[in-house]
C-alpha cells in the first residue's frame, strides 16, 4: 500500500515540554485518516511538523516516500484550528493572496477561485470585506482557500468547529468528494464522535505519545469485549425470565418494561460465539433484538489509556 | 521563494496605504505642520508687532537724549507735571509704565533713584532694555571721571571678536559645529521618528495576525522569516511613500503660503544661526559680514552632502531593521498591543538617549569619547554618527576607522538581533494567551 505520510520516531520538545514523544504513523494515501486525541495531547505539534512550520527534534517525515522539503508545502493543504482572515481585507483580494502564496498563479487561482465560489454559492461575496462576514461565512473562504490549490494532503484541524449544521454538512460533502477524487485527507479533532464515520484509519493520541493506531474496522473488531444488547419478549413473567437468565449468564444491566412483558439487557458473553447464545434464548422467548456492542473511538480511547495507565 | 516575499511585500504595502487612518494622516499632517507654521509666524509677528510705550518723568537735568525708541519699545517725555499727575497719565494713556528720574546731582545718583512703575510686575526685557541705558551712560560716566573723554569710550566700546583658524591655516568660524551637528541631528531625527513610528505599524500589524488568528494559514505556506521580511519592507516602503508625500505637499504648501500671507521664514529661525558679526557702524564691517556670510555658505557647501547621504540611506536601512524586527519579534510576543508596554521602553530608551546625548555632546565635541562612543555603539550608532558627518571623514573629521567599525559593527548586530527576533517571532506568533516575560522570551530563543 502507498502511504502519503510516513512518521519515523517523531519526538519534538518545547523548553523542558515534550510536546511529542516518539510517534511513528503510516499515513494511506487516498484514504481519511483520523488523528485522535483529546486537547493537548499533540496533534497540532505533529501537524504543525508535517506543515514544516516546526521540524522536530529527532525522527524523519517522509512525503510520498521522500524526506519533507520545502517543495511539500504546494502539494499540502493545511485548515488550522487556529484559524482566520485578515479583517480589513477584500474577500476576493484575500483569497487570490493565500492562493498565491502556496504557488498558484494570478490568474489560475482567480479561475479556480470562480469555481469555487459558485459551486459554495457565495460568488457576490467576492468585493465583501471580512469583517461583514459571519463566522460560518468566513469558514467557507477558509476551506476554499485550503483546497483551491488541490493538494495531494490535505489536513483539517477541528474541521467542523465553527460551522452550523447545515454547512457542516456541506463541508463534509465536499470533502468526500475531494477523497474520491484522489486526495488523502487527515482529520484533527478531539470530538471524536464528530469524524468516526468518515474514517478508515485512526491514530489515538495521548499525553505526547501514539497509543494505538490501524483501520478502524480493524480496531474495533479487536476491541470488541463479547458484549451484547438483547430483546425478548416474555410470554408472561418478566422477572422470572430475567431471574432464570440471571443464573446462566453475566448480565450487566437490564430494564424491564411490564405493560408490554419486554425484557431489554446487557450480557457479557465468554466468547463470540453466538449461536448457542441464540439457540437458548429462542427456547425461552421470542428475540426480537440481538446485537453486538461497537466500542466507539472515544470508549476504544478511554479503554486504552485506562489499560496504559493501570499498567504502568 | 523570491515572489512569496514579494507578495508578502505588496500585500503589507496595499493594506498599509489604503488603511484609513494611514491616509487621513499623509494628507492631514502636511496641512497640520504647514498650518502651525503659519500661525506661530503669525504670533510671533504680533507678538513682535506689539510696542511697549514707557512714560519718562525726567526732572533730572541727564539722560536727555539717551531714551531713543527701538524695536519693541518707545518712550514718551512728561514735562512739567508731578509724579503722582504723571502716574494718572500713565495709567489713563495705558502706557506700559512710568519711568521717573528725579532731580539729583549727578548722574550716579539720579541713576540710583530712579524708580520704573508698573502696573503689574514688569517685563524682563523691558528692565533690562531699561537697565543697559542706564549701565552704558554710567560706564560713560564713570570713566570720564577717570579721564577718559566720550570719542576715546566709543573706541573702547568697539566690540571685539577673536580671529578662529583650524591648524591648516583655513579660517575657522564659530557655530559652524552647531550648525553641522543640527544638520546631521536632522537626519538622525528622521531616523529616529522613522523607527518609532513604522516599527509600532509593524508590530501592531504582527498582533493583528495574531489575534485574528491567520497566522497560521500563512506560516504553512511561508516561513516565518520570509513573513516577517517581507512585513518589515512592505511598511517601510509604506512609510518612505508617506515621507515622500510629506515633503512634497508640505513644500507645496509652504511655498504658497509664503507668497499668500507673506511670511519671513527668517523670522521663525529666530537668530539667524550665523552669530551677529559685528554690527554697529562702518561699511568695511558690512562687507566684512558678507565675506563671512560666503564663509559660512561655502562651509555648508563644504559639508560632504553625498556622504551624508550614502552614510543617511546606510545607517537607515540598517537601523531600521534591527529596530523594526525587535518590534515584530514583541509584536509576536504579546496578544495585544496593550501587553507590549513593557518592551516598548527599553526599545525607546537606546533611541532617545542617541539624540539627547548626541544633541548635547555631539554639539560641544563631535570628537569626544562620549560622542565616539555612542557613534560605535549599534543602538544609537545609526543618529550619533549621522550627527557627527556634516564634519566628513578622514582629517577634521571622523576617522575612517571609527566609520568603518560603526558600519561593521552595526551590520553584524543586525544580523544578530534578525536571526534573534526571528526566533522569538517564529515561536511567539503560534503562542496564544500567554503573558510573555523576559524569562520566557529567553527560553524561545532555545527553541
Amino acid at each position: 500500500m502507498d502511504h502519503i505520510l510516513v512518521a519515523k520516531n517523531v519526538s519534538k520538545t518545547y523548553g523542558d515540554y515534550t510536546a511529542l514523544r516518539n510517534i511513528s504513523l503510516e499515513i494511506p494515501t487516498n484514504c481519511i485518516y483520523g488523528l485522535l486525541g483529546p486537547n493537548g495531547a499533540g496533534k497540532t505539534s505533529f501537524i504543525r511538523i508535517i506543515n514544516q512550520i516546526t521540524h522536530p527534534d529527532v525522527g524523519e517525515v517522509l512525503f510520498n516516500g521522500e524526506p519533507l522539503a520545502p517543495h511539500h508545502i504546494a502539494l499540502i493543504g493545511y485548515l488550522p484550528e487556529e484559524r482566520g482572515l485578515y479583517k480589513s481585507m477584500k474577500v476576493g483580494e484575500q483569497a487570490l493572496y493565500l492562493a498565491q502564496l502556496k504557488g498558484l498563479s494570478k490568474a489560475e487561482a482567480k479561475t479556480r477561485l470562480k469555481y469555487w465560489f459558485d459551486r459554495l454559492d457565495i460568488g457576490d461575496w467576492w468585493n465583501k470585506k471580512v469583517q461583514e462576514l459571519s463566522k460560518g461565512m468566513a469558514q467557507k473562504i477558509q476551506f476554499i482557500v485550503t483546497v483551491l490549490h488541490e493538494p495531494k494532503l490535505l489536513i483539517f484541524d477541528e474541521p467542523f468547529s465553527g460551522f452550523d449544521p447545515i454547512n457542516a454538512n456541506l463541508i463534509k460533502d465536499e470533502i468526500l468528494q475531494l477523497k474520491e477524487n484522489g486526495t488523502s485527507i487527515i482529520f484533527s479533532t478531539h470530538r471524536m464522535e464528530s469524524v468516526e464515520e468518515l474514517c478508515e484509519y485512526i491514530a489515538l493520541i495521548h499525553k505526547s505519545e501514539k497509543i494505538l493506531d490501524g483501520k478502524l474496522s480493524e480496531i474495533k473488531k479487536a476491541y470488541k469485549n463479547n458484549i451484547f444488547n438483547i430483546g425478548l419478549q416474555a410470554e408472561k413473567d418478566a422477572h422470572g425470565l430475567l431471574k432464570n437468565l440471571e443464573e446462566k449468564f453475566n448480565i450487566l444491566s437490564s430494564h424491564i418494561d411490564l405493560a408490554e412483558n419486554q425484557l431489554d439487557f446487557k450480557v457479557q458473553l465468554t466468547n463470540s460465539n453466538t449461536a448457542g447464545v441464540l439457540t437458548e434464548l429462542s427456547g425461552m422467548a421470542n428475540i426480537n433484538r440481538f446485537e453486538e456492542t461497537i466500542p466507539s473511538a472515544n470508549d476504544i480511547f478511554i479503554q486504552t489509556v485506562n489499560n496504559k495507565d493501570n499498567g504502568k | 521563494m523570491a515572489s512569496k516575499i514579494g507578495l508578502i511585500i505588496r500585500r503589507e504595502y496595499l493594506a498599509k496605504v489604503r488603511n484609513r487612518s494611514f491616509v487621513v494622516m499623509t494628507i492631514l499632517s502636511p496641512m497640520l505642520i504647514v498650518g502651525m507654521i503659519v500661525l506661530i509666524a503669525y504670533l510671533t509677528k504680533v507678538n513682535d508687532d506689539e510696542t511697549r510705550v514707557v512714560a519718562v518723568l525726567n526732572e533730572s537735568s541727564f539722560f536727555m537724549e539717551e531714551f531713543q525708541p527701538t524695536k519693541n519699545l518707545s518712550f514718551v517725555q512728561f514735562e512739567g507735571i508731578g509724579l503722582e499727575e504723571a502716574k494718572d497719565s500713565t495709567n489713563a494713556l495705558e502706557y506700559y509704565g512710568l519711568l521717573y528720574l528725579p532731580n539729583e546731582q549727578n548722574v550716579e545718583k539720579t541713576a540710583n533713584a530712579t524708580y520704573l512703575f508698573t502696573k503689574d510686575n514688569p517685563n524682563t526685557n523691558i528692565t533690562q532694555k531699561l537697565e543697559s541705558i542706564f549701565q552704558r551712560q554710567l560706564r560713560q560716566d564713570r570713566l570720564q571721571k577717570l579721564g577718559v573723554s566720550s570719542e576715546q569710550f566709543s573706541t573702547v566700546e568697539a566690540p571685539f571678536e577673536i580671529n578662529l583658524a583650524t591648524f591648516e591655516g583655513e579660517k575657522s568660524m564659530k557655530g559652524i559645529n552647531e550648525i553641522k551637528a543640527v544638520i546631521g541631528g536632522g537626519f538622525g531625527y528622521a531616523i529616529m521618528m522613522f523607527i518609532i513610528i513604522y516599527g509600532g505599524f509593524v508590530m501592531r500589524s504582527v498582533i493583528e495576525e495574531k489575534t485574528s488568528r491567520i497566522i497560521e494559514v500563512i506560516i504553512s505556506s511561508v516561513k516565518p522569516f520570509q513573513l516577517m521580511l517581507g512585513k518589515i519592507i512592505g511598511t517601510s516602503l509604506a512609510g518612505l511613500t508617506q515621507f515622500t508625500i510629506w515633503i512634497i505637499s508640505a513644500s507645496i504648501l509652504l511655498t504658497l503660503a509664503v507668497m499668500l500671507f507673506g511670511i519671513d521664514l527668517a523670522q521663525l529661525s529666530g537668530d539667524s544661526p550665523m552669530p551677529a558679526g559685528p554690527m554697529g557702524a562702518g561699511m568695511s564691517q558690512i562687507e566684512g559680514m558678507d565675506s563671512e556670510m560666503l564663509l559660512y555658505a561655502q562651509e555648508i557647501l563644504d559639508i560632504p552632502w553625498g556622504l551624508l547621504i550614502v552614510s543617511f540611506f546606510i545607517y537607515f536601512v540598517l537601523g531600521y531593521l534591527i529596530y523594526s524586527s525587535i518590534y515584530a519579534a514583541i509584536g509576536a510576543a504579546v496578544d495585544n498591543e496593550t501587553d507590549t508596554q513593557q518592551f516598548i521602553f527599553p526599545i525607546i530608551l537606546p533611541l532617545m538617549l542617541a539624540i539627547y546625548v548626541g544633541f548635547f555632546s555631539v554639539f560641544s565635541n563631535p570628537h569626544g569619547p562620549i560622542a565616539v562612543a555612542f557613534s560605535l555603539f549599534p543602538l544609537t550608532s545609526p543618529i550619533v554618527m549621522l550627527m557627527r558627518l556634516p564634519g566628513g571623514i578622514g582629517e577634521g573629521g571622523v576617522p575612517l576607522w571609527q566609520f568603518l567599525t560603526s558600519v561593521g559593527v552595526l551590520i553584524v548586530t543586525f544580523l544578530g538581533i534578525v536571526t534573534l527576533a526571528a526566533k522569538i517571532y517564529r515561536t511567539g506568533i503560534l503562542m496564544y494567551g500567554k503573558k510573555p516575560t523576559y524569562k520566557e522570551l529567553v527560553k524561545w530563543l532555545k527553541y
